[in-house]
């Protein structure tokens, strides 16, 4: 789960009421290209390149969006993919329409995560829609549900800033099923007389649901992780495991270097690099194999999926040099480091899956933990005696 | 999600029979198909599938469930 971050100035800031669909990045005087948007041109403020244009409501004008995603959208989705900038990637909250939305049209409410609004736009090419847009700080609706963004509370501010009343003469909105973690469908009616009808868990899901009189099949209420969808998340978790990596090589050359002459500068090197080897078996196993692997390996536990996992990687890649460690002691040594950091990164997944009860990780984190620090440790003091 | 699941029998997950009013918007907020109608009521049907969300908790009009995770 993402950590809140303090988003950047947009003109829907609470206290701007302007516009959603700009923000505010670069300086003023930009040439006036698309003459329908001229008019909502504002000094210092950027037209975000997926709004068409605007309509005119009872409550104003509001900007209507493309479901077509451009080159620059392909791209930052990659870079966010990588774990690039990923913190930072927002969309100014607020209402926005989709094709050609009027009075009786749904509104779909979605979180500030500029990966989940082109998800959600992608996916509504023939829909005429309102899309209201709540402040979760760039992170997606299920995340954000659980850490408590996207909220009730944030759901009935939403609905009153932008005037939703005048806009739409029905009284539903239609929130994701993942957004319930967060939103309570009873307090939402309440406190703004607006009731909530949840959707499907999947955007593709949506132009179904609406021809579907707002009715959700099961297949729509229920998660999956296919191997594409587990795939798709290790890039993140390699971007995350690089600057402790970075800390760990160094650490490890140094280690490296004790031996009889207390340090050696040709030891650290030459011992060094096969503790990198030992080290890199591991992250891949850890961060990329069981992931992917994920329902084929035996066991519950993630750390100990990643200690399976981790000990095939680690005899893969220790064998072949088994002539240039020193002894069984200095095998053991990095056969055990490997296996720890892909069981500790294994575990670490949990976090990233959809299915992992925070019960069930704390228990696992009780039991592995202990495991992992006594075979680092065992693995350190073998690795500096296998040097004598 | 039949084909992958978590540990078995750690869930905090608590349904107290007598509070359901028969609703439904505990199975249409799961994720994991956890509950099922029975006689106009929900019952657990899936324990080990739940993941604490907590969406039927903040869901359910009468206070009938519960869950207590711990930090994670």
């Amino acid at each position: 789960m993402a950590s809140p971050v303090q988003p950047r100035q947009t003109l829907s800031t609470p206290g701007v009421t302007i516009l959603s669909g700009m923000d505010g990045q670069i300086p003023a005087g930009l040439p006036v290209s698309a003459a329908p948007l001229a008019a909502h041109e504002k000094p210092g403020y950027r037209m975000c390149s997926y709004v068409k244009t605007f309509i005119k409501t009872d409550a104003g004008h509001i900007p209507i969006i493309t479901s077509l995603l451009g080159k620059a959208d392909l791209f930052s989705t990659f870079y966010v993919r990588c774990g690039i900038n990923r913190h930072q990637y927002t969309v100014a909250p607020g209402l926005y329409g989709i094709g050609e939305p009027d009075k009786t049209s749904d509104v779909l409410v979605t979180a500030n995560f500029k990966l989940t609004f082109d998800h959600l736009r992608k996916a509504l090419a023939h829909v005429n829609a309102w899309i209201l847009v709540l402040d979760t700080n760039g992170v997606n609706v299920w995340c954000a549900a659980g850490k408590g963004t996207f909220s009730t509370r944030e759901l009935v501010t939403r609905i009153k800033t932008t005037s939703l009343d005048k806009i739409v003469d029905h009284k539903r909105v239609i929130v994701p099923q993942l957004g319930a973690t967060g939103v309570s469908a009873k307090d939402v009616k309440t406190q703004s007389g607006f009731r909530v009808v949840y959707g499907p868990i999947r955007a593709n899901d949506i132009p179904v649901f609406l021809q579907n009189h707002r009715i959700a099949d099961k297949q729509m209420r229920q998660i999956t992780f296919s191997l594409y969808e587990r795939f798709i998340l290790t890039p993140v978790e390699i971007q995350m495991a690089l600057k402790p990596s970075l800390i760990a090589i160094i650490a490890l050359f140094i280690l490296s270097g004790f031996g009889p002459g207390i340090f050696s500068f040709s030891g650290a090197w030459e011992r060094g690099v096969l503790a990198v080897y030992a080290l890199v078996a591991g992250i891949i196993s850890g961060a990329i194999a069981t992931p992917v692997l994920l329902p084929f390996i035996p066991s519950r536990a993630f750390a100990l999926k990643g200690i399976i996992v981790g000990s095939i990687f680690a005899v893969l890649v220790l064998l072949p040099m088994a002539n240039t460690i020193n002894g069984i002691a200095g095998g053991l040594a990095l056969f055990l480091f490997s296996v720890t950091i892909s069981s500790y990164l294994a575990m670490n997944f949990t976090g990233a899956t959809p299915f992992t009860s925070p019960s069930g990780v704390e228990h696992e984190m009780k039991q592995y933990i202990p495991v992992q620090l006594a075979c680092l440790a065992i693995s350190t003091g073998l690795w500096i005696y296998a040097a004598f | 999600m039949k084909d992958i699941r978590y540990l078995d029998d750690i869930s905090s997950l608590v349904l107290t029979d007598e509070k359901c009013v028969g609703c439904g918007l505990c199975i249409e907020v799961c994720p994991h198909g956890v509950f099922e109608m029975q006689h106009n009521k929900a019952r657990i049907v899936d324990f080990n599938a739940c993941m604490e969300c907590g969406a039927c908790v903040n869901n359910c009009p009468s206070g009938a469930l519960s869950v207590s995770p711990g930090v994670g």
